[in-house]
């Protein structure tokens, strides 16, 4: 049984890390205003919301089998605080920041019309903190980082998002920005 | 006829808070395009009527503007 | 200072620069004590039978915006903020009449209840208005609040922000000033010299405002002149005067002049041929130009327009507080291609593209300012439309023999 929830826990872990890369990937997508191929803008919308909430279900699970796993012993506070489980504290606390992050997206993606667009923008940045924090726990706690095949995963999740970021960086990011720089 | 059913639903767009993603101008091709910058274009500029059988889709637009630009309100025009 | 204080009686009004000197005593000896004990609806009535209109540029009547301002914690706005370069007449006013502007001020305030009164303009103002209100007996609470020298600090969502938060820019208003304003509160945002006219409205009545100017433009109005003048004068002239009549007020020989820009850089041209047309939105409908804010900017024969209007396009897209989209790269578009046929370019769809930019950015701001630089631009290619034709062929007929 033991064994159930520790594989279980690993393989939602595995499939967060997944998801939300995915999420930010469509969050920036969504920030440059560019449809999809296939995929209209307001989709693109729909789905980074979608894609985030079915990653926090994920989420949800990864931390309450750990919760019910004797060897992990996370207890109700480990969840919450950082850096205060008994196992493997440093790298288990870098998933506890992640996971606080992803509540207070959440929470404030949710309440978006009523907290006001400002707020809601302030604390959505915490997003680009919070992917770093995900994937330096899964590397540093996952026990398969020593297999290939979770390398390649997670380093392919790192590629992909840095990617995205770089265009984000880029000049021509969003959309309509050649038509703003008045090279029409 | 009553004020209700006389009051136009009016789109309102606040340009100080727009971006120009274009999510409304999918959601809402019969009413708005966009400007040569991304920007929604619409009859009657800031204040855009809504005819009864898009104001569903215009409630998306509006709960869907990433910049919560949109607002849609009953208006009777004199 | 450059204002011309007329002889009263030759308006058939006291007139708004009556007072020999901008002191209280002058100021009540010309006008008499200030009366109080206006109602609201009493005001109101009279306001109405005067048919006194906004001076600040829109020229809504002033009865209908005390209407429109609901009871209770009201606000008054006292708006001196010109903003348009060419446009003096509200500073002439704060100084020379800084009581009538407060008589008006105050008269309004208590006739609504209102619980707090500003007084908004440049720092060149308002030490006159301080020094004003420290001789006065009725001693009104008014709150001096200095507004930045920049063309759209006058707006009026822009003063409501002015004065709630200390930044001058305008803001999304869904609901009207009269409603919702100042912090919530029904607020009523006059212009200075509306607020002076008011003031004498309350002490002579209706009829005898009406006793200058027409049925149509009745009472006075102040007019800043400026441009290809002798002299730039603020002048005040009955409501209803043609231009020409402006103009000789100021010392300015109409016959010398190719157009004049009425209204202010939100205005229109007037040609030479429109200059015996009175000076009201009826009388100059075909040019689309209403007195506004008092602004009459003289052209000189042998200049050309277009450099003019291009030199001015481009202050507007400059003056963008770049808030809104549409007027923040609508603008300097609009701009560049204005500027382009000023500058003689042999581009044929450059004066469609003008107006094409114009349509797009009318409407589509938090406020006015992308309306008001379209129907400059509108304007400008309708009245010099031969001149924009010699242009686009190459040449000038200003600049002889300057061609392309």
């Amino acid at each position: 049984m033991n064994e159930v929830f520790w594989a279980f826990g690993r393989a939602s872990g595995i499939v967060s890390l997944g998801l939300f890369t995915l999420v930010v990937v469509l969050g920036i997508v969504s920030r440059s205003g560019r449809p999809l191929p296939g995929l209209p803008r307001f989709s693109v919308a729909l789905l980074h919301r979608s894609t985030s909430l079915l990653a926090l279900v994920f989420l949800v699970l990864h931390v309450s089998t750990l919760m019910l796993d004797p060897h992990a012993k996370l207890s109700p506070p480990n969840v919450i605080v950082p850096f205060t489980a008994g196992w493997n504290p440093f790298w288990v606390g870098l998933g506890t920041v992640a996971f606080d992050l992803v509540i207070a997206l959440v929470v404030t993606g949710l309440l978006r019309q009523r907290i006001g667009q400002r707020t809601f923008r302030a604390i959505h940045w915490a997003a680009y903190a919070m992917w770093p924090f995900a994937f330096a726990h899964a590397l540093g706690s996952g026990t398969n980082a020593v297999d290939l095949w979770f390398q390649a995963y997670a380093w392919g999740c790192a590629a992909v998002v840095a990617c995205l970021i770089i265009w984000r960086l880029s000049a021509n990011f969003i959309e309509t920005s050649r038509a703003r720089l008045g090279r029409i | 006829m009553d004020a209700l059913s006389r009051a136009q639903l009016e789109l309102h767009i606040d340009f100080a808070r727009c971006d120009g993603r274009g999510l409304c101008t999918e959601l809402l091709p019969e009413l708005l395009v966009r400007d040569d910058w991304g920007y929604p274009v619409g009859r009657g500029g800031r204040d855009v009527r809504v005819p009864e059988p898009l104001a569903t889709a215009a409630q998306d637009a509006v709960d869907l503007c990433p910049l919560q630009a949109l607002m849609l309100r009953r208006v009777t025009r004199a | 200072m450059t204002e011309m204080t007329l002889d009263p009686r030759q308006l058939g009004t006291g007139g708004l620069f009556a007072a020999a000197q901008p002191d209280l005593a002058s100021h009540e000896a010309a006008y008499g004590k200030r009366p109080s004990g206006w109602s609201r609806n009493a005001l109101l009535a009279e306001l109405d039978a005067s048919g006194l209109t906004g001076r600040g540029g829109a020229g809504f009547p002033a009865w209908r915006k005390l209407a429109a301002t609901s009871a209770g914690r009201a606000v008054v706005i006292a708006n001196g903020a010109e903003g348009e370069p060419v446009s003096r007449k509200d500073a002439a006013l704060l100084r020379q009449a800084p009581h009538l502007v407060l008589d008006g001020l105050v008269t309004v305030g208590e006739a609504i209840g209102a619980s707090t009164l500003f007084l908004y303009a440049t720092a060149d103002s308002l030490p006159f208005v301080a020094q004003a209100l420290a001789e006065r007996r009725d001693r009104p609470k008014v709150k001096l609040v200095e507004a930045p020298e920049a063309f759209i600090s006058g707006e009026a969502s822009a003063v409501v922000n002015a004065l709630e938060t200390g930044i001058a820019l305008p803001r999304d208003k869904p609901l009207r000033l009269g409603k919702s304003g100042y912090e919530g509160r029904p607020t009523l945002l006059h212009n200075v010299e509306t607020l002076a006219h008011l003031a004498l409205v309350a002490r002579f009545g209706a009829d005898w405002f009406r006793s200058a100017g027409t049925a149509d433009d009745p009472g006075t109005r102040l007019y800043s002149l400026s441009g290809d003048v002798p002299t730039e004068w603020v002048v005040e002239a009955p409501g209803g005067a043609t231009i020409r009549e402006v103009l000789r007020l100021g010392g300015v020989d109409a016959s010398s002049l190719a157009a004049v820009l009425v209204g202010g850089f939100h205005g229109a041209w007037v040609p030479a041929e429109g200059f015996d047309l009175p000076l009201t939105g009826r009388g100059l409908a075909r040019y689309g130009a209403t007195p506004g804010a008092g602004v009459l900017m003289a052209l000189a024969r042998g200049r050309c327009g277009l450099e003019a209007s291009a030199g001015i396009v481009r202050y507007l897209a400059e003056s963008s507080a770049r808030q809104c989209g549409p007027c923040m790269f609508g603008l300097p578009a609009m701009a560049s291609v204005v500027e382009r046929i000023a500058a003689g370019e042999r581009t044929p769809w450059l004066a469609s593209e003008a107006e094409r930019l114009a349509g797009l950015v009318t409407g589509r701001g938090a406020c006015r300012h992308p309306d008001g630089s379209a129907r400059f631009v509108h304007s400008t290619l309708a009245v010099f439309r031969d001149e924009v034709q010699t242009h686009l062929s190459g040449m000038c007929t200003a600049h002889r023999g300057w061609t392309h």
